[in-house]
């Protein structure tokens, strides 16, 4: 339910009424890390959204250009730190472009199986924390009860839970441990019946429907306008998805689906739709992890690892697909050891730009399930 | 390959024609990909008309990164810094059709004492917090931006553009002392 | 008896009165409160997939204790700028609100703690005060989420008070007393006298009552918990939303006031829609003290079913809290305005109209 608002500010009745602004400090238990967002309120209803940002500027950018290229992949982890295995994957394929490698093939195997991995947990936390912003409290256990397994997968192939630097330019840092594929099978025949648990309880509960479905509607024009990329795009009815619509990797071996936005529940474009993608996602990565593990081939990670990278001038632009959207990365290089820059195009910074639009006529408490559904990570968005 | 989707050097030719000067050059010769050189005054009509063309139909913008070239001359101070004097900011444009599939890089380049660069803000909503980042590290001047503020650095950040070849620390920021 | 055994005691009907109406306060509720806050967190934690308290006591039983002793000793922060009067009252309203409701409710035969012939219109009064406490923290606070907090928790009380009271009187219709002694001395007998089941008496009219009542019964309760601010309900303390809403500047012992206030309400609203539905203290089953001839053990399990069916409820709202999401505010006002009053209304008349003909 929206509302227009009359820009006089006198009532009938001549009672002057005035705009509240309303601070979601940066501090704040639902705002996904230190975002402050700024509220213009008539009451409960909202005229203006402005999102101030910077609070996590590490200044990436600035420091990719004082070091060498193989010394940026940790600080290209920090970035999405909630799926830091296709922040590399992006900036390894966009460096071997530059110098034009090609890679073993089991070297493409292991990075695509990383990378879905990753969305599930990724997709994981953002349905997690979107419940309990919600207000339900329980599915955020659950899910962070899944991840963890996803993420003691990780640790006993590479150290790290979280930030992994692992996927290196040109190859792997260390190759599978030896008990890798079977458990990776077992973790998807475990996983599946709790995506039913999951949509029993949360994504077909009416009051979890009451408070998503028609809220924050972004039409697909409006959407391709403002940039936006991955699930929020595909929930807006694009079927839009770059590992089939510019494959990257090994990803065309594979078969899988692309889910689109319904008008079952609630409107195509809506914050219920741009959940709902996120846990159809995630079953159409286990369907991927599933076939990449039967044709997973032997060969050597580390074999195309080259001594010294040192691209020829010139530059490149490439992209992934991020769990959160389409995750760019421009890289000049001027002929040294390190780049001339390297711009990175978050998707959560591109989607915060999208808030002030969506939340007009809305009130304070569909702020906060709108932001949820964007799902952005401040690491991303200030880099 | 879908049949309707361009090669670069029949849009460079396309554009050439409606366009005149405005287009400067089409550089093709380093990796990976090719870009067509625009002057910085007249990015906003050949972006309108690259959107707008039912044969081009670029509507999404891809990314728009500022960049500082580097390419003017090094000049040492009195005091010991040095900054570097001429040359050319640059602003890199990637281009892409979601109903035809083909895409486009352009470049602007400015001069770095003068950096105006018209904004592109208005015909896709995507440029515009990548021009206020843009502006913010880099110092490009967008004209007819609706509301070029900083967007990363603080708004009252005085020591210049942070990701400039020459640019270094102040001292102290309202107080605070900034290396540590 | 009891009442008696204190005026022996002191010698005065004053002081008996009043040590009657506060026994409930020491010796049930403030222990239920330690207990219910323990449990709370069990329960919490078992349908999450993990453990909860386990450390301090036997799984976790003394976590309420140190809590409460932390509490004690914490400082006492208050911003500059609040409005101190109404800012040290509002805890004390609230307090109020939620424990003079207990001196009414019957806990076994041989005891009430104020045996009033208004019973149920006191409950319903007194629990209004806590509205008041809430305004006041919301304004003294200075803060504009708690404000926002407050005025939306002072609206869904005030509306929800309404579904609560409609039930109540087709209550009252059927039984025709507002003293809730005397109601839960009508459903003596088996669980077929409880109200739920029709009430006592037999004929066509009690069957006739059967769906109304259960009807009625879910309205109450949802109703109660819309009053307590559980989960759907609980926007006022919305912690994703407001911070903590009315209660964010509070700290140490007034905000340890409000949290031992909001689960002696469960226990309150529990007890009496336990009270108003399901028999109050009477046994589904029949007394062992009769069985075995002692009649001195009857108010004794009494009082245990009247705690256990008590628990029951309260253990169904941590239930609801830990599974549902939570109802945005002007849904809570249209739940509450479009389809708990008219349903109540029309289960009030068909009630009325049963028990007259």
């Amino acid at each position: 339910m929206s509302v227009e608002i009359e820009n006089n500010k006198e009532t009938q009745n001549g009672i002057k009424t005035e705009q509240m602004v309303l601070n979601l400090g940066p501090q704040h238990p639902s705002t996904h890390g230190v975002l402050r967002l700024e509220l213009e309120l008539e009451g409960e209803i909202i005229t203006k959204v402005t999102p101030h940002i910077g609070y996590l500027h590490r200044c990436f950018e600035k420091h990719a250009e004082a070091m060498t290229y193989p010394q940026v992949v940790p600080y290209t982890d920090r970035m999405d730190y909630l799926s830091a295995m296709y922040n590399e994957f992006g900036y390894a394929l966009a460096v071997e472009k530059l110098l034009g490698i090609e890679l073993p093939e089991r070297v493409e195997y292991i990075r695509v199986i990383m990378g879905e991995f990753q969305r599930i947990a990724s997709h994981l936390v953002a349905i997690g924390t979107y419940g309990l912003d919600i207000g339900a409290f329980t599915p955020f256990l659950y899910c962070f009860r899944d991840r963890e397994r996803i993420l003691s997968l990780f640790e006993k192939t590479c150290g790290a839970r979280l930030l992994y630097n692992y996927i290196w330019v040109g190859g792997l840092s260390h190759d599978l441990h030896p008990d890798f594929v079977r458990e990776a099978k077992e973790f998807v025949k475990y996983f599946k019946p709790n995506i039913k648990e999951l949509n029993d309880l949360l994504t077909m509960n009416k009051i979890f429907i009451e408070r998503t479905a028609n809220v924050g509607v972004l039409p697909v024009e409006t959407a391709i306008n403002y940039g936006i990329s991955g699930p929020n795009l595909r929930a807006s009815g694009l079927k839009w998805d770059i590992r089939k619509n510019d494959p990257y990797s090994v990803y065309h071996k594979f078969d899988f689906d692309i889910p689109v936005g319904k008008n079952d529940i609630g409107t195509v474009g809506d914050s219920w739709n741009r959940y709902y993608i996120r846990v159809l996602e995630m079953e159409q990565s286990l369907r991927i992890i599933e076939q990449a593990l039967e044709q997973i081939p032997e060969g050597d990670v580390t074999s195309a690892i080259p001594k010294r990278i040192k691209p020829p001038v010139g530059q490149v632009y490439s992209r992934v697909e991020n769990p959160k959207g389409e995750l760019g990365y421009f890289i000049i290089s001027n002929g040294s050891t390190s780049p001339f820059r390297v711009k990175v195009k978050g998707p959560s910074f591109v989607h915060l730009g999208v808030l002030n639009e969506l939340c007009k006529g809305r009130m304070v408490a569909d702020v906060i399930a709108i932001l949820g559904s964007i799902d952005i990570v401040l690491g991303e968005v200030d880099r | 390959m879908k049949n309707d989707m361009k090669k670069v050097e029949e849009i460079f030719n396309q554009l050439k024609e409606k366009f005149g000067d405005s287009v400067i050059e089409l550089v093709s010769s380093q990796p990976v990909e090719a870009f067509i050189k625009i002057s910085p005054l007249e990015i906003d009509k050949i972006c309108l008309f690259l959107r707008d063309n039912e044969e081009l139909l670029f509507d999404s913008l891809m990314c728009l990164s500022g960049v500082d070239d580097a390419n003017g001359k090094n000049v040492v101070d009195d005091d010991g810094t040095s900054s570097i004097q001429g040359g050319t900011l640059s602003v890199y444009y990637h281009l892409e059709s979601t109903k035809i599939g083909h895409k486009l890089t352009l470049k602007v380049s400015a001069p770095r004492e003068n950096p105006d660069v018209n904004s592109v803000a208005k015909i896709w909503r995507h440029a515009d917090w990548h021009e206020r980042e843009a502006f913010d590290m880099v110092g490009i001047n967008f004209l007819n931006h609706p509301d070029l503020r900083r967007i990363l650095m603080p708004y009252d950040w005085e020591a210049g553009h942070p990701l400039r070849k020459d640019y270094k620390n102040p001292e102290f920021y309202q107080g605070m002392k900034v290396p540590y | 008896m009891i009442y008696d055994f204190f005026h022996n005691l002191t010698g005065s009907y004053f002081i008996a009165d009043i040590i009657q109406a506060i026994l409930p306060l020491f010796f049930f509720i403030l222990p239920f409160a330690l207990f219910a806050v323990w449990w709370e967190r069990k329960v919490s934690a078992h349908m999450q997939d993990r453990l909860g308290p386990m450390r301090v006591g036997y799984h976790g039983a003394l976590q309420t204790i140190a809590d409460i002793l932390k509490l004690f000793q914490k400082e006492d922060i208050v911003a500059k700028d609040i409005d101190k009067p109404l800012f040290n009252l509002a805890p004390v309203l609230v307090f109020i609100g939620s424990y003079g409701v207990f001196a009414a409710i019957p806990f076994t035969s041989a005891y009430i703690g104020a045996n009033i012939d208004l019973g149920v219109f006191y409950i319903v009064a007194v629990s209004g005060l806590a509205v008041a406490g809430i305004l006041m923290a919301g304004w003294a606070s200075n803060n504009k989420y708690s404000l926002l907090g407050a005025m939306r928790s002072a609206a869904q009380m005030v509306s929800y008070e309404i579904p609560t009271i409609l039930v109540i009187v087709s209550i009252v219709m059927i039984t025709g007393t507002l003293n809730l002694n005397t109601l839960s001395e009508m459903q003596t007998g088996h669980f077929w006298n409880w109200m739920i089941l029709g009430g006592p008496g037999f004929g066509i009219a009690k069957f006739l009552f059967i769906p109304f009542m259960i009807l009625g019964f879910l309205i109450i309760y949802i109703s109660t918990l819309a009053e307590v601010n559980r989960v759907p309900f609980d926007i006022p303390e919305a912690e994703s939303e407001l911070v903590a809403g009315y209660h964010t500047e509070y700290s140490g012992m007034k905000f340890a006031m409000f949290f031992l206030a909001e689960y002696a309400n469960m226990f309150a609203v529990s007890a009496i829609v336990a009270a108003l539905f399901f028999g109050g203290y009477q046994s589904p089953i029949g007394y062992l003290g009769n069985l075995l001839n002692a009649h001195w053990l009857i108010p004794i399990e009494q009082l245990f079913w009247f705690t256990a069916k008590g628990l029951f409820f309260v253990f169904v709202q941590m239930w609801l809290r830990w599974t549902l999401p939570r109802l945005r505010v002007d849904q809570l006002m249209e739940t509450c305005w479009k389809y708990l009053i008219p349903i109540a209304f029309v289960d009030l008349i068909i009630v009325g109209l049963i028990t007259v003909l």
